[in-house]
C-alpha cells in the first residue's frame, strides 16, 4: 500500500493550477473535467511519479469553517519539503508571495509558511542536519 | 487597583508555561497559535497541544496580558504591559515602604 495522493482545498481552481504551477513551480499531473470542477492534480519536478496534490474545490459547507478556523490558528494545511529555504523563501518573495512567518528554526527543521492566494496557509520546511 | 483585576494578573503569572508564553511574545510579538506551539518546541524541545497553548493565551488575554491583532485572517498575539500590570507589579513594594496603604 502506498500513499498516491493528498489534497488541499482550494477557492478556485484556475487560480490554484496558475499558483501551483507558476509560482511553486509543480507540474499539472492529472486535468479530467468532472462536472464543473476538474480532476486536478500537481507532482513536483523532483518527484513526477510521486504522491500527486489534488487541487480540490472547497465547495463543500464543510470546507470554508475549516479553512478559516486553520488560518486563523496560523496552521498551514499543507507541508513541502525544499532543499534550501532561505533561497526558496527569496525566490518566492520576488514572485509576490505573500510570508506570513519567516524562515525559523522549528527543532529539527527550519520552517516558513506563506499564503498559497487560494485559502490556505502553506508551510515550507528544510530538513537540518542534526549531527552538525 | 481592583482585587479581581490583581487576581487575574498573579493567576495569569503564577504558571511557568504561561510566564515562557510571555518571555517570548516579548522577543517576537504578533505571533499566531501554531507559531506559540512551534516556538514551544524549537526552544524548549516541550511539544505541548494547541488546546492547552489556545488556554494558556485565553487565561493571558483575560489578564489583558496579551493583545489579540488580527493581520490578515489569521489571529495573533502580542505582549500588552499597561500601567495596571505595573501597578500590580509594585502592589508589594507599598509594604517594603513604611507599611503605607495605597
Amino acid at each position: 500500500m502506498k500513499i498516491y495522493l493528498t489534497h488541499v482545498f482550494v477557492d478556485d481552481q484556475d487560480k490554484a493550477e496558475k499558483f501551483y504551477t507558476d509560482i511553486l513551480g509543480f507540474t499539472v499531473k492529472n486535468n479530467v473535467p468532472l462536472g464543473e470542477h476538474r480532476w486536478l492534480t500537481v507532482v513536483s519536478n523532483e518527484a513526477p511519479e510521486g504522491t500527486e496534490l489534488l487541487l480540490e474545490p472547497s465547495d463543500h459547507p464543510a470546507v470554508k469553517p475549516y479553512k478559516e478556523a486553520l488560518v486563523s490558528d496560523g496552521i498551514p494545511a499543507h507541508s513541502f519539503q525544499v532543499e534550501d529555504l532561505h533561497a526558496e523563501r527569496k525566490k518566492l518573495g520576488d514572485l509576490g508571495v505573500n510570508f506570513t512567518v519567516e524562515p525559523m528554526d522549528a527543532g529539527p527543521v527550519r520552517m516558513a509558511i506563506f499564503d498559497d492566494t487560494c485559502g490556505n496557509l502553506i508551510q515550507l520546511i528544510q530538513m537540518m542536519d542534526v549531527t552538525k | 487597583m481592583q482585587d479581581d483585576q490583581l487576581d487575574k494578573i498573579f493567576k495569569a503569572l503564577s504558571d511557568s508555561t504561561r510566564r515562557r508564553i510571555i518571555d517570548r511574545l516579548s522577543k517576537q510579538p504578533a505571533q499566531s497559535l501554531f507559531e506559540v506551539c512551534a516556538a514551544s518546541v524549537a526552544e524548549d524541545g516541550i511539544a505541548l497541544s494547541r488546546q492547552t497553548v489556545s488556554q494558556h493565551l485565553a487565561v493571558l488575554e483575560k489578564a489583558n496580558l496579551v493583545e489579540i491583532i488580527w493581520k490578515g485572517r489569521t489571529k495573533t498575539h502580542s505582549l500588552n504591559i499597561t500601567e495596571g500590570h505595573i501597578e500590580a507589579a509594585t502592589w508589594l513594594m507599598k509594604y517594603k515602604q513604611n507599611g503605607e496603604e495605597e
